[in-house]
């Protein structure tokens, strides 16, 4: 399978690699997937006093799409507030990363990742938050 | 001398025709084009001669009278021809098959048609390690067990079956013994009267002969196989296979297998040297590779290797530079596991995760050396990035989680 530039960069020199504390409170964990798809994705985020998110680290076990689209995922919510973060949709990572349709679903995973993360800082921190945020996946 | 990237190390997939093999074909292609059926003009006569001799070296390879010699395109013809062709021929004694559920599918989808059309086919289960052994042969044999076929080494693992002892229980009950040997012959001692074995597969192009030529090895005595041809035609090959001899194939087989007879003993000590060392260095720097199917009964050129809590795309991807066969066929957004390795019992995530290694007789040290450097690199980078090995490490069982559907 060939894979775009973009891809390749990610996955030859992933971004963010790494743990944050699990434990920490301001530090939000989302782990999604399943070893026998193949893909399992862990993404952190760590969030400052004004909510916004001034970390984010990813652990990947998946195909070069799928490290490239947490990497990616991990770059973008970097400073961004975790309102702006829950609006990431799968479809913008298809797009920078031109993921062929057999693909999609690695940016799907790292979508699932990002809202996972935000839910779980939430919650740990007696946040509410707004379900209706889960949107369908839009299919690209 | 610099390596030449890329590495191909899947000479179990097919090899590179040997320069002395295709120097042996290419007079067939011009000056002796004769068909070898034409008896009664020097140009037949030539290409017959070409034919005659292939079929003596063919024949000192595996033990077997030239005469036991059916020329094929390859083995996938060469099973089905036998499987088929014995179901037909002795289908009024019985409709009963035996056979293994990690055999190649040239030999699985065969069966498989038999059953649609009524035989009782017996899908024994590879041991642990990877073999299926004559006890399990002798167990599944009934009254009506027309035909036992089961390969010689399998193609995934390299693991050699209980052979000869296979071959003795179906003598002892009268049972016919196919076996596709396509990955055996040219690289162990193959023999078909010691092993007992009434019929064999083999294929020139896993053995550096050209694609597309193959035979099938048909016992004459004790006793005489009789097949019903799956070709109809002239009525070449003794009624068995119909159709104009591939002759420069033909000749390329013959060549490759007299290659193979002469230099096998150096070749294999050679190969299984390297590819220990190629398991030793990855092992000894890897704590979780595992090696698939049993350690010592292998081809010595074959290994098969699993790299747990590392997913095998991504594994590919940062090999590829070496040209290797990823236990799992990624041709759709969710990876097949391989049915062989998961008819050893290994679990999802690491029948993900494994790649077979095929030395051939070019190979080099360095070659094996490069290989290795890269595949460990490749391996603790990846799991530097698995959120899986980090749990293990932090003592979580992964097989306890309850893991999101998806
Ligand atoms: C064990 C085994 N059987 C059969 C085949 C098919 O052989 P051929 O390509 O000659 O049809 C192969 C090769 O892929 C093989 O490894």
């Amino acid at each position: 399978m060939a894979y775009s530039e973009k891809v390749l960069s990610h996955y030859e020199t992933p971004r963010n690699v790494g743990s944050l504390d699990k434990d920490a409170k301001n530090v939000g964990t989302g782990i999604v997937g399943a070893p026998e798809c193949g893909d399992v994705m862990k993404l952190q985020i760590q969030v400052d006093d004004s909510g916004k998110i001034v970390d984010a680290k990813f652990k990947t076990f998946g195909c070069g799409s799928a490290i490239a689209s947490s990497s990616l995922a991990t770059e973008w919510i970097k400073g961004r507030t975790l309102d702006e973060a829950m609006a990431i949709k799968n479809t913008e990572i298809v797009q920078e990363l031109s993921l062929p349709p057999v693909k999609i679903h690695c940016s799907v995973l790292a979508e699932d990742a990002i809202k996972s993360a935000i839910h779980d800082y939430q919650e740990k921190n007696g946040l509410a938050h707004d379900h209706a945020d889960e949107t369908e996946h839009t299919k690209a | 001398m610099a390596l030449k990237l890329p590495i191909y190390m899947d000479h179990n997939a097919t090899t590179p025709v040997d320069p002395r093999v295709l120097e042996a074909m290419l007079p067939y292609f011009t000056e002796k084009f004769g068909n070898a059926a034409s008896r009664n003009h020097p140009f037949g006569w030539e290409a017959e001669d070409g034919v005659k001799l292939a079929r003596k070296q063919v024949g000192d390879l595996i033990g077997a009278d030239p005469k036991e010699v059916i020329w094929t395109s390859g083995s996938t013809e060469s099973n089905n021809l036998a499987i088929k062709g014995v179901a037909d021929m002795y289908k009024d004694k019985g409709r009963h098959i035996i056979t293994a559920i990690h055999e190649h599918k040239a030999t699985l989808d065969p069966c498989k048609r038999l059953a649609k059309m009524g035989y009782d086919i017996t899908w024994l289960e590879p041991r642990e390690d990877g073999l299926i052994y004559a006890d399990q042969v002798a167990e599944a044999i009934r009254e009506d067990t027309i035909l036992v076929t089961i390969m010689w080494a399998n193609n995934e693992l390299g693991t050699i079956n209980e052979l000869p002892e296979i071959g003795k229980v179906c003598k002892e009950k009268g049972v016919l013994l196919h076996t596709d040997a396509t990955q055996a012959v040219g690289k162990i001692p193959v023999d078909v009267n010691s092993a007992g074995v009434d019929l064999l597969s083999g294929s020139a192009h896993k053995i550096y002969g050209p694609k597309g030529a193959g035979f099938l090895y048909v016992r004459r005595r004790k006793p005489r196989v009789r097949l019903t041809p799956i070709i109809d035609g002239g009525g070449h090959e003794r009624g068995m296979r119909s159709g104009t001899l591939n002759v420069t194939g033909i000749i390329g087989l013959g060549k490759a297998c007299e290659l193979c007879r002469l230099e096998m003993a150096e070749e294999s000590a050679r190969l299984s040297k390297l590819r220990d060392k190629l398991d030793q260095g990855i092992t000894s720097q890897l704590e979780h590779a595992v090696i698939n199917g049993h350690p010592d009964r292998r081809i010595p050129q074959t290994t098969n290797i699993s790299f747990p809590y590392v997913e095998g795309e991504s594994m590919m991807m940062a090999i590829k530079e070496i040209a290797v066969s990823s236990g799992s066929a990624c041709t759709s957004a969710s990876l097949e596991p391989s049915y062989v390795l998961k008819a050893l019992g290994l679990g999802d995530e690491i029948a993900h995760s494994s790649i077979r290694f095929g030395l051939g007789r070019f190979t080099t040290e360095e070659e094996v050396d490069y290989t290795i450097d890269k595949v460990v690199t490749a391996v603790k980078k990846l799991l530097e990035l698995s959120p899986l090995y980090e749990m293990v490490l932090e003592g979580i069982d992964i097989n306890a989680i309850e893991w999101g559907a998806h």
